[in-house]
């Protein structure tokens, strides 16, 4: 049993990780993955939310309506991230600022709604909890590896502090800026995966629909 | 017989089957209760907080711009803090309105607010806002009796986000002191850059209007030839533009137009 929830918690980290392996919560980690600072932030914002947002579906799961349930998810779901994005307001109001609507954009994150779907809804709240934790961490993985990538060679810096001085500060850095533009954040999300899945073949998908083999001879 | 005990009424209302629609209804209800206790809850606690960081932001950005701005920390120094005052101006006559008293009026707040806007026509709405508050706020910093900046509160649509920014005239009212952008959500690390302080120097000492009283200061691109222009930054055209537009719009006669002329008139 210990071993499990173990399990449960280590898995959605690399193996079953939301974004590189599920493809899900795709268009936030390309909105704050500009620096670090705002990459950390919705990363802790995301994993509350979805760690709290499981414990309290798993408790209540005995109870809902089937008919409703989808409703009942989101209207949990939406309060938690009203309440988390009025505590950023009101003790990190500069970051906040910076964030601006994609904390109140993690209701639509598939991440938060498929795990209570898809694990919540079948599971005892602790399991759920380390399903929940394990998932936003391994979001917030990905984030923070997307985000160090795209500061430090978008700006010279990480976390706002000076590694390399760009040629505009009088150093010899010339900032890559593409790496600020969204597309830049499709690029790495591309190349990590394919980092991921060259180093552990199994996640690789089976090719759905086989090429035939090539006939000789034509059909003439 | 009613069971009247709130207990056993409630765990009857558990014990039935899911998918029953008196079940549905209950939970539905229960849950919609809570997370509205819990938003409104939060809401409630936090507000005070929430004002008091959007105050000091705002407070922050004048000081800045003020204290930027050559000479004037020591009219202000010499002067005292107090001279800093704070009117209500209706936009469409250029008249204080007296009988406002300039704390209680949000600003923010009637910017959107149909009872207290008027809609622009589209061929005016070179800022983009759709919609001027009648009355704004103004505030003018004093030497003795000479005035000697004027400061207006500004807003227009950038690329992808409202631009906020203060608007810093001198005493003749026809010169550009400085330009403070307090508020913006452009693309980080281009448009973004409109609020660097780099670029917001060229905004010093700008002729605003031309000899006719026409706005001419202007954002262009490809160099400032004229000393009433300013360059664009490179890669975030589209933001200077908005930032162009919206000093344009606010200067001339839609926005506080009538109000500098009857300071010119010397009304103040």
């Amino acid at each position: 049993m210990r071993h499990q929830s173990l399990h449960r918690l280590t898995e959605p980290i690399i193996d079953q990780n939301p974004i590189t392996r599920q493809i899900l919560g795709i268009c936030s980690a390309l909105a704050v993955t500009t620096s670090m600072a705002t990459a950390l932030t919705m990363s802790v914002a995301l994993t509350v939310v979805l760690t709290s947002s499981s414990i309290i579906i798993s408790m209540i799961r005995g109870h809902l309506p089937s008919s409703i349930r989808l409703v009942m998810q989101i209207t949990i779901i939406a309060s938690l991230v009203i309440v988390v994005d009025q505590l950023l307001k009101a003790y990190l109001f500069e970051l906040s600022q910076r964030l601006s609507i994609f904390v109140g954009l993690i209701v639509t994150n598939c991440v938060v709604l498929g795990r209570a779907e898809g694990f919540a809804m079948h599971h005892p709240p602790w399991q759920s909890f380390m399903d929940g934790l394990g998932n936003g961490l391994g979001y917030s993985l990905i984030l923070l590896m997307v985000a160090a990538i795209r500061e430090l060679a978008g700006t010279g810096e990480l976390f706002g502090y000076v590694i390399f001085r760009t040629t505009e500060a009088g150093g010899a850095f010339v900032p890559f800026e593409l790496m600020l533009l969204a597309p830049s954040a499709f690029f790495i999300i591309g190349g990590l995966i394919w980092l991921i899945r060259s180093i552990r073949p199994r996640q690789v998908d089976p090719v759905e629909f086989p090429l035939c083999p090539h006939s000789s001879g034509g059909n003439s | 017989m009613a069971d009247l005990n709130p207990i056993s009424y409630w765990e009857k209302l558990l014990a039935l089957p899911n998918d029953s629609r008196r079940k549905t209804i209950f939970v539905a209800v229960v849950v919609s209760l809570v997370c509205a206790g819990l938003v409104s809850f939060t809401s409630v606690v936090l507000r005070p907080l929430h004002e008091k960081n959007l105050q000091q932001e705002r407070e922050r950005q004048m000081a800045e711009m003020i204290a930027a701005l050559p000479g004037l920390a020591t009219v202000l120094t010499d002067a005292g803090a107090t001279r800093l005052e704070v009117r209500v101006v209706e936009l469409a006559t250029g008249v204080v309105a007296a009988d406002m008293d300039p704390a209680d009026y949000d600003y923010e707040a009637r910017q959107t607010d149909p009872t207290s806007t008027d809609i622009i026509p589209e061929a005016d709405d070179v800022a983009g806002i759709s919609r001027r508050p009648r009355l704004a706020p103004v505030y003018l910093v004093r030497d003795g009796t000479n005035l000697v900046l004027v400061v207006l509160p500004i807003y227009g649509r950038g690329y992808q986000s409202t631009i906020r920014a203060y608007l810093a005239l001198e005493g003749d009212v026809s010169t550009i002191a400085a330009l403070s952008i307090y508020q913006q959500g452009e693309t980080p690390g281009l448009g973004s850059r409109i609020s660097n302080a780099d670029w917001l120097n060229n905004w010093r000492n700008l002729p605003a209007f031309g000899a006719e009283g026409e706005v001419q200061v202007e954002v262009v691109t490809g160099g400032a030839a004229q000393p009433f222009e300013v360059d664009a930054l490179s890669g975030a055209t589209r933001s200077s533009a908005g930032v162009s537009n919206m000093v344009r719009f606010w200067l001339g006669p839609s926005g506080f137009g009538p109000f500098l002329d009857h300071i010119r008139a010397g009304a103040q």
